[in-house]
């Protein structure tokens, strides 16, 4: 629903401006040429994102996700406490944290989902570990954009992976404030 | 030595793949099958979206939008014309798409702005989606500070993406 708003948003105003400038034919002639550059784009895109969706699935089988989840455990046992008495969830949270890496948001979502049910165990006022486990999720922490990339690559880009370094740095960053924030308004925030 | 990790990556999957027994080949043609699934659900959103961009962008508001809140972006450093997207990013993963390659295409993808607009795209998420999933598979009906945080995580992913884009 929200996105039919926005659409009718985003047409609605330009077709107010387009009023108030006076600028009809440039326009309608953007719709069609909006619409080709959506597929010009698919088009493009599709080579990179089929290769890395080849290459996130042959990660995932190498056993890369178990040395990930491995390396990841003292961290996530510090976020998540209740992973150590719950093997369980412990398994679907390193597998959407790893997932997340990897750039598999299919694989993602529904272990995440799993993790926060186990999280909530019931009840309906979310608690401080379910919080955390979703600020982590929204802030996104990727090794590989593989979609950006892709679209870099559309774009023509000399390097397309070259802000590699600057996606880590930036989503490390990101990550880390979130759930800082979300630690301290935890201590804060009622709990009712 | 950074053009050496994506070959590196390629190398190291495969072979991590074949020292556990795995028909390497059969998943890279596996997985890249679901990718081309998933570009397939995000093409009718793609040409949808782009088209509302390029309505906005041909009738003069962008500009106006940049204008109006440029002096709010000056501040922090993010460069004006990224504007669209970081109201967007949080509530749509396609239409951020949309808009990202609009920007990349309009000043060129190794451009500063193309560079902040795809390293922005690259470390955040579709927070507003993704609270809604968890918190509705959850049961949960009071969600205390998680918008919050998620969104003070998105500010400073959008302002740390204006402030590396400068270091490359």
């Amino acid at each position: 629903m929200v996105m039919s708003w926005i659409f009718l948003g985003l047409v609605g105003i330009s077709l107010g401006f387009s009023l108030a400038e006076g600028t009809g034919g440039a326009l309608s002639e953007a719709v069609a040429k909006g619409a080709q550059d959506g597929i010009t784009l698919s088009v493009s895109m599709a080579g990179a994102l089929c290769l890395w969706s080849g290459v996130g699935k042959l990660m995932e089988k190498a056993g890369i996700t178990g040395v990930l989840a491995r390396l990841l455990s003292p961290l996530l046992g510090r976020l998540f406490p209740d992973t150590k008495k719950d093997p369980v969830l412990s398994g679907y949270l390193s597998g959407n944290v790893c997932a997340n890496l990897l750039g598999l948001g299919n694989a993602a979502t529904p272990l995440g989902v799993q993790a926060a049910r186990r999280l909530a165990g019931g009840r309906t006022t979310a608690n401080n570990q379910l919080c955390r486990l979703i600020v982590l999720n929204t802030a996104s922490i990727q090794l590989i954009p593989t979609t950006v990339a892709a679209v870099r690559a559309a774009a023509g880009s000399a390097s397309p992976f070259d802000i590699l370094p600057a996606v880590w740095v930036t989503s490390l960053c990101s990550a880390g404030a979130g759930v800082t924030a979300a630690w301290l308004l935890g201590k804060v925030w009622p709990d009712d | 030595m950074i053009d050496y990790i994506v070959p590196l990556i390629l190398l190291l999957a495969t072979a991590f793949a074949l020292r556990k027994k795995e028909n390497a080949y059969n998943l890279l043609l596996t997985g890249g099958a679901e990718g081309l699934q998933l570009l397939i659900t995000l093409v009718p959103a793609l040409v949808m979206l782009l088209t509302a961009v390029s309505m906005l962008r041909a009738s003069g508001a962008m500009e106006v939008l940049g204008n109006w809140l440029s002096p709010v972006f000056s501040f922090f450093g993010i460069p004006p014309e990224t504007a669209l997207l970081v109201l967007v990013r949080p509530i749509s993963g396609s239409a951020a798409l949309g808009v990202g390659a609009e920007l990349m295409a309009e000043y060129g993808p190794d451009s500063l702005v193309g560079r902040t607009a795809a390293i922005m795209l690259g470390s955040t998420e579709t927070t507003f989606y993704t609270i809604s999933v968890y918190f509705g598979a959850a049961g949960i009906q009071k969600t205390r500070y998680t918008l919050l945080a998620a969104l003070l995580a998105d500010f400073v992913g959008f302002f740390m993406a204006s402030l590396t884009a400068n270091w490359l």
